[in-house]
């Protein structure tokens, strides 16, 4: 039996193991993709204290390797269920049957799909959710952002610098992001701001060719695009519990900054935790706290 | 087998004209993803010889990845006999890899 399984291994997961591990406590982190996170999507990291610029996949790596040297034990596996029998809670996996006595969930979340016809069959053929990753593909070409946040607002300013064209969509009126980052959008010749307006229909020959925009009066346009950046925000991976934990309306696991979740022995850190602000630094920082309180209840139970 | 780094010159001999099934990493050193599905694309070269992996980077390879529509990376594309079978985007597991190498 462990003291801690984590479930996930980005940045809270991660750190949440080097704090079990330094309390000498048996962790084990289960991952079903690959370590990380959603961080090895980031180029430069330039808000991480006292690490001016890393890139996500650097920054990853060292957390990784720091959390393997100190004894972690971390098996990529997907966890499907999580059961509470109280002093010993179950962990299962698509390969095995895993015990501890605590638990803490570190899954994060996934990008949020607009769910129209054909989105996953264009994913990579025109459509895609990272410009920083996907950005260079369209050189000279036309492109549409989706979404009125910070992260639609940045994936704009940085295709304005590759694309010839770049539509931005938001279906309100006004964008949530940073008032900077709109002007300095309004002042790019290359960008159209599309506002009250949503995508309601993709075009496509094999390959994304156009969209169908609609806005609140119901009128409708057909812009001819070569890509489309989805950036409208991303929910919790938090399926696989939703029976187990309390969750709030939009799927975040509910907590408090003690990342206690309302299962005594289940912890919870990062993204994926009802919160304000999900940042690197926060996620890391629920890690260290997360795996404070299940070492605590360690010494409890 | 190390994975070959190939480029638009020699791209018809390596990979078209391949005896072998060859699986072709689209990637860039940009590209996050990308180093995170190399070591496990290493792995299955030294472990499996049914098929031969190949590399493309995107920046220098920029009309291999305009020929083959390939818009969003990491992106693996199996060719058998000159034609493209299989594709994958996005950030993949060992298992996916080997389901798609060794489907038939």
């Amino acid at each position: 039996m462990y003291d801690i399984i984590i479930v996930g291994a980005g940045p809270a997961g991660l750190t949440a193991a080097i704090y079990g591990q330094r309390a000498a406590k048996k962790v084990l982190v289960l991952e079903a993709k690959s370590y990380g996170g959603q961080i090895i999507n980031t180029l430069d990291i330039e808000n991480y204290p006292a690490e001016a610029h890393v890139s996500g996949f650097d920054f990853a790596t060292k957390l990784y390797n720091q959390a393997k040297e100190l004894g972690a034990e971390i098996k990529f596996e997907k966890v499907l269920e999580i059961r509470d029998f109280g002093e010993k809670k179950e962990v299962e996996t698509g390969k095995e049957k895993y015990t501890a006595k605590t638990v803490i969930l570190t899954t994060g979340s996934k990008n949020r799909k607009l769910g129209l016809a054909g989105e996953d069959e264009l994913t990579g053929k025109g459509i895609s959710y990272c410009a920083t990753c996907d950005g260079a593909f369209y050189k000279k070409k036309k492109v549409a952002v989706v979404g009125g946040g910070n992260t639609a607002l940045g994936d704009a300013l940085y295709l304005a610098d590759v694309a010839e064209k770049v539509y931005l969509i938001h279906r309100r009126d006004e964008f949530r992001g940073e008032e900077a980052v709109v002007e300095q959008l309004k002042k790019r010749e290359n960008v159209e701001l599309i506002y009250n307006s949503q995508v309601t229909k993709l075009v496509s020959e094999g390959k994304l060719t156009g969209l169908e925009v609609t806005d609140k009066e119901g009128k409708t346009q057909k812009i001819k695009v070569d890509g489309l950046f989805i950036a409208i925000g991303r929910i919790p991976e938090n399926d696989a519990f939703s029976e187990l934990i309390e969750l709030d309306a939009a799927g975040y696991v509910v907590a408090g900054e003690d990342c206690r979740t309302n299962v005594p022995g289940i912890f919870v850190a990062g993204d994926n935790r009802a919160k304000e602000v999900r940042q690197l630094v926060t996620a890391t920082s629920d890690g260290a706290v997360a795996a404070t309180a299940a070492v605590k209840y360690l010494r409890m139970v | 087998m190390a994975i070959t780094e190939i480029n638009k010159d020699n791209y018809s001999a390596e990979v078209l004209e391949s005896e072998k099934p060859v699986l072709v990493d689209f990637y860039a050193d940009w590209c996050g993803p990308c180093r995170m599905i190399r070591p496990t694309l290493e792995e299955i070269a030294e472990e499996n010889d049914k098929v031969k992996i190949v590399s493309v980077n995107i920046e220098d390879g920029e009309e291999l990845a305009e020929k083959y529509e390939v818009s969003s990376i990491p992106c693996l594309v199996l060719f058998k006999d000159g034609k493209e079978e299989q594709r994958s985007v996005g950030l993949v597991v060992k298992e996916e890899i080997e389901k798609m190498i060794g489907g038939e």
